[in-house]
């Protein structure tokens, strides 16, 4: 299983000299193994990973953990969309009332854009799930409804003995009594429990935090000690504040990290890491 | 271990921050977690007991009626909602792990997450002032 990464920015792209280590682009993974293509959220990344697409790929399943703009703007420019011969399937989570076909044709449609779902060569094949546990080829995906404003999931995906998570938008504290004490009752455990590779919200400092408490996103020292809990092999810091530049995420990742003894890696998500998981 | 649904989760912590007593179940009657205000109200503490079964929790404290007769099962507020899976409202009488004979009035309602997903109830609960 190979996971790429097309964008790890937070909330609004941001494309700036400052920020071309980490990235500009929004929330964008791309995972393969063998012919099977998935790709984790449909922010601003996923119009570069459209242009990449290699030929042989003829089936695209997109992911959304949640309908936020910066997880979904980038999905009316995603080329295969416009391709009829590649067959693109949208997961995305169920809620009580509007289905998830319904939810997508408000960004497919004016005054947000101009084309309509029903317009596109191949109208995608829509699929909601909430807590479900489905195959994808050889990737087992577990998907379970997690901390942060609105119906929002995360996903655990596995393949063979490797286990990647993936919650890009994740507010740990808001929705974990006692956290980080009590495992059991903290959302999110379930998913990223023992994974050889999380990718976690982390867009703020514990200083931050205090003053957006239930905005939907985890301080980076929450998130470290959701890691350690969760016993992850590596932790992978997502949803960089778009105000924050590369010598900010660097600065922050050492002062977090520095002198501390930790028995898992963690760094900073970076736009163009791929992790080899086998 | 596994992990709880974020629709309970979210309902203790919001049960963990309220005064009043507050009592959550899973769908078959477990007591999941009951806060400080049940404590006081129990004579029991979360932190000495954990969750408890159904028939463990419900031999704590006896519900009866005003003549302290025992009520069956089926005239409590939260075993209506686990059963029918809709809101259910009355007062009866405990006598509590202290031994004290108190008037309590519930509503408990279920706790569905979306979509459709039934994952158990919450119980809120006074004392009843007897005039």
């Amino acid at each position: 299983m190979k996971v790429q990464v097309w964008g790890c920015r937070g909330s609004l792209p941001s494309p700036s000299p400052e920020k071309d280590i980490f990235g500009g682009n929004t929330s964008c993974v791309q995972v393969t193994h063998k012919d099977i293509c998935i790709i984790l959220d449909g922010g601003s990344g996923i119009q570069r990973l459209g242009e990449h697409l290699g030929n042989e790929i003829k089936e695209v399943h997109i992911l959304l953990t949640h309908l936020h703009i910066d997880h979904t703007m980038g999905l009316g420019f995603f080329l295969p969309l416009y391709n009829p011969s590649i067959k693109v399937h949208i997961w995305g989570p169920a809620t009580s009332d509007e289905t998830l076909l319904k939810r997508l044709r408000r960004y497919f449609s004016p005054p947000l854009f101009p084309v309509r779902l029903n317009e596109l060569p191949t109208h995608p094949i829509i699929h909601e799930i909430d807590e479900s546990e489905f195959m994808i080829g050889d990737v087992k995906i577990c998907s379970s409804y997690i901390c942060h404003p609105g119906p929002t999931l995360g996903f655990r995906l596995t393949c063979g003995n490797s286990v990647f998570a993936y919650m890009p938008d994740h507010e740990i504290p808001l929705a974990s009594p006692d956290f980080p004490n009590n495992p059991e009752w903290t959302s999110g455990y379930n998913l990223a429990k023992d994974a050889d590779l999380l990718f976690h919200d982390a867009q703020y400092r514990p200083e931050d935090y205090k003053s957006r408490i239930g905005w939907g996103h985890s301080s980076i020292v929450d998130t470290i000690a959701f890691a350690k809990m969760c016993g992850v092999k590596k932790l992978s810091l997502f949803h960089h504040d778009p105000g924050h530049t590369d010598k900010q995420l660097v600065e922050m990742l050492d002062e977090f990290t520095n002198e501390k003894h930790f028995d898992f890696d963690i760094e900073m998500c970076a736009e163009e890491n791929i992790y080899d998981l086998s | 271990m596994s992990g709880q649904p974020l629709e309970l989760i979210l309902a203790r912590q919001f049960a963990d921050s309220m005064g009043m007593a507050v009592f959550i179940v899973d769908p078959i009657g477990n007591l999941l977690f009951y806060n400080e205000g049940a404590e006081s109200i129990l004579g029991i503490r979360f932190a000495e007991t954990g969750s408890m079964a159904v028939e463990d929790w419900a031999s704590v404290f006896t519900p009866t009626d005003e003549h302290e007769n025992p009520l069956p099962p089926d005239g409590l507020p939260l075993v209506q909602t686990l059963s029918t899976h809709k809101p259910a409202h009355g007062s009866f009488y405990i006598f509590n792990n202290k031994g004290e004979k108190l008037l309590i009035t519930v509503t408990s309602f279920p706790i569905e997450g979306r979509p459709n997903r039934y994952l158990g109830a919450m119980a809120l609960f006074w004392k009843t002032v007897v005039t």
